[in-house]
């Protein structure tokens, strides 16, 4: 295959950015979309030029770390990571357009990679279960009824690599964040702390500058993990029921 | 049992051997009171006093999330390291099957002894018993640990957590969350980090890279790390400095391992003075989805559990082009059914990866390049139904439709076996202590727990144990007899000379200005390893790829290509900079590859073999873990040998036909 890749090239947080037009050939529909991207950086170094950084690791859409808006969609046209997406999703002679996450919570780094630190913040402000380490009861003492284990379970198969933020037209991190309140919250391990968890989130997640949502479901479209929009109306619920519940103590 | 000796290794001269290295921390007395009696004879640090020591953690997978969790939460000042820019990324979370531990909520016959006795056998009797032990008693707090912090495995209708079995044993005491098992245990981990973070008690660095260990008057006291963004390059001072970076398979350039896993902290640490135990022991997954051509990044693995319904074949005639279906009945080869009647598809991982290399290397691989075997679902379709093999395989198959483009349903999936964890390590005493006082080694950065082959789902096991539960306890006593006031100065004469060896190695890498990429000399030793210290090891090849290595290495430091600068954001540099140490790392794996003229467990020497092609170990002989010590690049390294000693689990010989 033979395509023209417009890629968006920024040096630092602090330089204007631009989209460059790169020509590669002798691209394999097997490959992965970051295996492609290798081929042209293994030329561009040989040839003396900067190769495109980008955020990559697991390369088996677990670790979250792949992070690429293709031809305007996070993650591109299939439902999955970067890492995840192989070529044969494109035609011989396309024009693909490759830039980083846009939001602004998510400043760019360089090139195609951004800074996330904000999700790990939010995460920092009441994403756990206070249980230090040896003070845990026999694993059994507690029954948790498989409804609950499985709907945790759902939400907790975020992978925080922030699509939903890239693809929400407001750049809100409702989805991430309700993500892990919900997965948290329904488990009875969960509920001493369940309201000041999602108060202190999602005041966490509004001081990181990420948007209001407007339940567009553009984040719950590009998710990879499949995280309902439901988990946005859920948090909703325990937000409401929080504040109702602190503001009468 | 051993037969084809035909060389006797015990003079080769590439390394000298110095005194035996002795685990000095073990208690004696009954194997099942050893660690509480450890912790028990350990000092502790008065929780006022905690606060004082600074401890360095590299790596926030399993073990050093844990580690880093724990530390903080007994008052310790916890200085955390990852590359990643987050810790939640680390390669920990990949880990699909599950976590093994001894609760016996089955009641069918698990106990802490039967899980000690799997695992040593399951390493082929090349672990230390107090380890296992030690590990198997653990197990079991892990999973109440886990519970505790929210981690959804899977449960029953009644509530309960559910089990399932897992490869080579015949209880069921493998805990799961769906195939997504090492994601939410490194969740959880992570989440603990994260409430030490916002409460100050751990300092996290994200995209910051280890470079160096700094020992200074005989102990480990910092590390000087790379600020991946800005470049910068600076020393981090503390009383003891803990590894948990994970293991090495990315030496072999294509494995499961995440691409930017590295063998830097452990081969730095190494050249500082830490023993590296056992490094030839790697272990080799049968079941990976092919390479499907030189632009190749990494392999993804599939789980084993598919072997339980589907057939491993490949054509009976060399060079048969034709598509499966085409091939008749009585022109194919169930291999492993024909070769082990009685076990079949179900041979342990190291048999079957070996059978489909030699069918491969027979020239009756299939798929592009050869090299790969069919896993037919097509009898089993046949037997139970699709929706049957639907409900058991379904995300494994769209995985594999997803990576392949092709519908396992329809078509047998290929399969070949991948480079997938190293047994190896930093050698430890019980401790988790390596040969510098102050530097402790856990997860799959230290050698100790597996032997020469780890069974599945134990990986989890031992990162979450070290962390949660070994270190903290075993770092206590080490920090008691070093109560600190002696911080050296950031401009100590030691840190300012590894400060600028760092520096000046770095520059160097940018400057060579060649005409290769850090990857086109990162494949080319892959290929080398892979073929000469992967499945199959041999003399002869050994004796290649040590004859190769030097060469590729002296050929690296005049064609390097790096472009910009080491004083920016520059992945090309972080790459090259891991290609130096695997180009040394190598060379040891070789050499004690060779050196080890037995076969045991992941590793296989065709000289020392049974009638039947089976693993011939030489207990006589190799009994032991081989540390070594590094005396200088390319330079003979001096083994010290650690006796192992089997009181409790009598070694005997594996036999599937």
């Amino acid at each position: 295959m033979k395509l023209t890749l417009r890629i968006w090239r920024q040096h630092d947080a602090d330089a204007p950015g631009a989209m460059s037009t790169y020509d590669v050939d002798g691209i394999s529909p097997d490959m992965s979309f970051l295996e492609m991207l290798d081929t042209l950086n293994e030329r561009l170094t040989v040839e003396g030029e900067e190769p495109v950084a980008f955020d990559h690791d697991c390369r088996e859409g677990i670790c979250g770390a792949c992070s690429l808006v293709i031809n305007g969609e996070a993650h591109g046209p299939e439902r999955t990571t970067s890492c995840q997406l192989h070529m044969r999703s494109f035609r011989d002679g396309d024009t693909i357009d490759v830039e980083p996450w846009r939001a602004a919570a998510f400043p760019v780094v360089r090139d195609l990679v951004v800074d996330r630190s904000s999700f790990d913040r939010i995460i920092q402000s009441g994403g756990y279960i206070t249980a230090p380490t040896g003070s845990a009861p026999e694993a059994h003492a507690t029954p948790v009824p498989k409804p609950a284990a499985d709907t945790a379970f759902e939400h907790a198969e975020c992978i925080g690599c922030g699509a939903c933020v890239a693809a929400c037209p407001n750049g809100s991190a409702m989805l991430f964040t309700s993500a892990k309140v919900n997965h948290l919250n329904v488990l009875p391990q969960g509920a001493p702390e369940r309201e000041t968890r999602v108060l202190d989130m999602v005041a966490q997640m509004d001081a990181e500058g990420f948007g209001g949502c407007t339940l567009t479901g553009e984040c719950a479209t590009a998710c990879p993990k499949g995280i309902p929009l439901t988990s946005i109306t859920a948090m909703n619920r325990e937000w409401l029921r929080a504040t109702r519940k602190v503001s009468r103590t | 049992m051993t037969t084809d000796m035909t060389t006797d290794m015990t003079h080769y001269s590439d390394y000298t051997t110095g005194e035996p290295v002795a685990d000095t921390k073990a208690p004696d007395g009954p194997i099942e009171e050893r660690w509480d009696t450890r912790r028990f004879t350990a000092k502790l640090v008065n929780p006022a006093n905690r606060r004082k020591h600074t401890v360095i953690v590299v790596g926030t997978g399993l073990a050093g999330g844990s580690a880093g969790a724990t530390l903080a939460e007994q008052g310790y000042h916890v200085v955390q390291f990852c590359y990643q820019d987050s810790p939640r990324r680390a390669h920990s979370i990949a880990a699909q099957g599950g976590i093994n531990a001894a609760k016996n909520y089955r009641n069918d016959g698990d106990s802490i002894h039967r899980l000690f006795y799997d695992t040593v056998k399951g390493g082929d009797f090349r672990s230390r018993e107090s380890n296992v032990r030690r590990l198997a008693q653990i197990s079991v707090e892990i999973i109440d640990q886990c519970v505790a912090q929210g981690v959804p495995f899977a449960r029953e209708y009644g509530g309960l957590l559910d089990t399932r079995s897992f490869g080579g044993v015949q209880v069921s005491r493998t805990f799961y969350a769906r195939g997504q098992t090492g994601q939410q245990l490194l969740l959880g981990a992570y989440q603990a980090l994260s409430r030490q973070i916002a409460a100050g008690n751990v300092e996290l660095h994200p995209r910051t890279e280890m470079l160096d260990l700094l020992v200074i008057d005989g102990r480990a006291r910092g590390i000087v790390a790379r600020d991946l963004v800005t470049g910068e390059i600076r020393p981090y001072v503390a009383d003891a400095v803990v590894l948990a970076s994970g293991g090495y398979g990315n030496v072999f350039y294509l494995s499961t391992n995440a691409m930017n896993s590295n063998a830097t902290a452990i081969w730095r640490a190494h050249r500082r003075g830490a023993y590296f135990a056992n490094p030839c022991f790697t272990q080799i997954h049968p079941t990976c989805i092919p390479r499907t051509g030189d632009h190749q990044s990494k392999l993804t693995l599939m789980s084993e559990s598919l072997r339980n319904d589907g057939r491993i074949w490949v054509p009976k005639a060399k060079g048969d082009t034709r598509p499966p279906a085409e091939i008749p009945e009585d022109e194919r080869d169930y291999y492993l059914e024909r070769i082990y009647p009685s076990f079949g598809n179900l041979v342990p991982r190291d048999i079957a990866s070996r059978a489909a290399k030699n069918v491969c290397d027979e020239g009756r691989g299939v798929g592009p390049g050869g090299q790969g075997v069919y896993l037919d679902f097509a009898d089993a379709i046949a037997r139970l139904g699709r929706p049957a093999i639907e409900a058991k395989y379904g995300n494994l198959f769209e995985m594999y439709e997803r990576i392949t483009a092709e519908n396992p349903y329809e078509v047998p999936m290929r399969i070949y076996p991948a480079v997938h964890y190293t047994m190896g390590g930093l050698w430890v005493d019980y401790d988790l202590q390596t040969t510098v006082p102050g530097l402790f080694a856990i997860g799959e950065a230290n050698f100790s727990d597996h032997g020469a082959n780890r069974l599945g789902a134990s990986a989890l096991m031992q990162g979450l144990a070290d962390g949660y539960f070994v270190l903290p306890a075993t770092l206590n006593d080490y920090l008691a007899r070093h109560p600190g006031h002696d911080t050296p100065a950031a401009d100590h004469p030691q840190i300012t000379a590894v400060l600028a060896e760092t520096t000046e190695r770095l520059h160097r890498l940018v400057s060579v200005d060649g005409d290769r990429t850090a990857d086109s000399f990162h494949r080319e030793l892959g290929e080398l390893m892979w073929e000469f210290c992967g499945m199959a090891r041999t003399e002869q090849g050994l004796r290649k790829a040590l004859d190769r290595i030097p060469q590729i290495r002296e050929e690296f430091w005049r064609r390097i290509k790096v472009p910009g600068t080491e004083a920016e954001f520059n992945q090309s540099l972080e790459r090259a900079n891991r290609v130096v140490d695997y180009l040394e790392l190598a060379e040891l794996m070789c050499l004690d590859a060779l050196h080890r003229a037995e076969s045991c467990g992941g590793h296989f020497r065709e000289e020392s073999q049974t009638p039947d092609g089976e693993a011939a170990r030489r207990d006589e002989e190799f009994s032991y873990a081989a540390a070594w010590e590094f005396t200088g690049t390319g330079a003979a390294p001096v083994l010290h040998r650690e006796d192992l000693v089997f009181a409790y689990v009598h070694p005997t010989q594996r036999s599937y036909a």
